[in-house]
């Protein structure tokens, strides 16, 4: 029941490969990094880990000196635990801002795969939008750059697919939420060139388990997982529930790494972003993506407790 | 985006920063003004007497005072902290330079502004505005975890602001300067309601009782 994954070896490649063909759920091209799970995203080559940084509502905290105290306390936890993805989007406030005072103070810049996102309506200003983005992180150049939210997406992935072009950017994706917009995903995962899509996946939303997970699969391109704690609503759901028994096959300890080990043992997703003000919980969130994940007969168990709650 | 997706969001999908950071914009800005706020709650005072006796003088003199709060408040508050957290406050600050033009003109034009001391509810609603408003809303701080160090002082910041700039509007004898003054206020509490119930802060019905009070007493009949 249990998929406990094996160093990067030769038995572990031939094992992967033979459960490839076997059509096995279990996750592909799973590494143990010196500091938690890693997955390679196949159309990038590169290797992350599973769990990242996101940065909605938490790091938008304006110019207030305490808390971006706070938030560095944040992302020195994150990088100590091997984190390497923080995800932003000009559309949060100051967030950016904040990742870049942090990526400063801790002198950052070259541990970070640094993801944001192109967010207007006026294609024309975009990338004025993402130099300005750019300068509030104070990196070089981005890893990721997205389409948020399918917003006019034609002509700004067209900005993004020209960038990468020229080397101003790695890799480009795109982004939906709440299970917004399926249909337009599934056509740009069909015909677009781009690395990543991001989108809304856990344990109670799982629609794109139907058909953008095993076609972003298929096609190779990066998933990564948003809203995996419903912005805190799943969490406040459940934290009365007790944990089951059989959560400690996973050495799954709280209801959060419960949560994020189903969302990163879908074998199509590259990584999950949850957002945290709290050092403890950083730590709580990538110690999540060590130990076992659940192969696809435990994950079915987990999401049937989950949804009798 | 299609307007059928808009039936698709939480109300919370639009919040775009927490509780806490919100309280702490009001700790710093207090921070920053000290002692501000005490010529603040003395000029708070001033328009409540100025009210309580309306006379064409001090009426002339007190109101600028108020679009001056309004010109602060939209630089001092909303501009330079508030914008940082939430970009949508940016379309807001016109409104607040649009309400103190409003102030500024309708003080001073053709006889200025005329109250109605005769009628007893409309002018109790309007002066219980502008008193809780100058005394009772910064103790609303008392509720949260930051004390009165995050109080929200008449002229400083937006919502005792907007609630005493209702009062006035509530008393003014002229129906249309009264509407006219009221809207940009009742639009403020609108959304300062809507947040603060997004927030789960506590006391997130003041604004909405506020504007409630003003529009019941501004449909009142003022002699």
């Amino acid at each position: 029941m249990l998929v406990e994954p094996p160093p990067l070896s030769r038995r572990r490649l031939l094992g992967g490969l033979l459960a490839l063909a076997a059509g096995s759920a279990l996750p592909p091209l799973i590494a143990r990094g010196e500091s938690g799970e890693i997955r390679e995203v196949p159309a990038t080559g590169e290797s992350l880990p599973l769990v990242g940084l996101g940065s909605w509502i938490t790091f938008n905290v304006g110019d207030d000196p305490a808390l971006l105290e706070a938030c560095t306390a944040v992302m020195a936890a994150f990088f100590a635990e091997g984190g390497r993805m923080i995800d932003s989007s000009p559309m949060y406030g100051s967030s950016q801002a904040t990742i870049g005072h942090a990526l400063a103070e801790l002198d950052a810049t070259d541990r970070v795969y640094a993801a944001d996102k192109i967010w207007t309506s006026s294609p024309s200003e975009g990338p004025s939008q993402l130099e300005a983005s750019r300068r509030d992180w104070g990196v070089p150049r981005f890893d990721l750059l997205q389409v948020h939210n399918l917003l006019a997406w034609e002509r700004n992935l067209a900005t993004l697919q020209a960038m990468k072009a020229e080397g101003d950017v790695r890799h480009i994706g795109i982004t939906t939420s709440h299970g917004r917009r399926h249909d337009a995903i599934e056509r740009i995962l069909r015909e677009a060139d781009i690395d990543f899509v991001q989108l809304t996946y856990n344990i109670v939303d799982r629609e794109a388990e139907d058909r953008l997970l095993p076609l972003a699969r298929e096609r190779g391109i990066g998933v990564i997982a948003n809203r995996p704690f419903q912005q805190k609503r799943l969490i406040r759901r459940l934290e009365g529930e007790p944990l089951p028994d059989w959560a400690s096959e996973i050495n799954a300890r709280t209801w959060a790494q419960f949560i994020l080990k189903f969302i990163i043992s879908h074998p199509a997703v590259s990584c999950t972003i949850p957002a945290t003000t709290q050092v403890e919980h950083v730590r709580e969130n990538l110690a999540a993506a060590r130990g076992p994940l659940p192969d696809a007969e435990l994950r079915r168990r987990m999401a049937s407790y989950v949804q009798s709650l | 985006m299609p307007m059928s997706e808009w039936w698709s969001y939480h109300p919370a999908d639009f919040l775009m920063f927490s509780l806490h950071v919100y309280e702490r914009l009001f700790v710093l800005h207090n921070q920053a003004l000290w002692p501000a706020q005490l010529l603040a709650l003395t000029l708070g005072v001033g328009l409540l007497l100025a009210l309580w006796q309306p006379r064409a003088g001090p009426l002339r003199l007190v109101v600028p005072l108020l679009a001056t709060g309004w010109l602060f408040v939209a630089w001092a508050f909303l501009w330079q902290r508030y914008v940082p957290i939430n970009w949508g406050i940016r379309y807001v600050v016109p409104l607040f330079v649009l309400q103190a033009l409003l102030l500024l003109v309708l003080s001073q034009w053709r006889g200025g502004l005329v109250l109605s001391p005769q009628r007893l509810t409309p002018r109790t609603f309007g002066l219980g505005l502008v008193a809780y408003a100058v005394f009772l809303h910064p103790l609303t701080a008392l509720l949260n975890d930051h004390g009165l160090a995050s109080a929200e002082v008449v002229g400083l910041t937006p919502d005792p602001l907007a609630i005493a700039t209702l009062g006035l509007a509530a008393l003014a004898r002229s129906a249309r300067r009264g509407w006219a003054l009221l809207i940009i206020p009742l639009l403020w509490c609108l959304i300062s309601a809507a947040t603060l119930q997004l927030l789960e802060a506590p006391g997130a019905w003041v604004p909405l009782l506020a504007a409630a009070i003003a529009v019941v007493a501004r449909l009142m009949p003022h002699g």
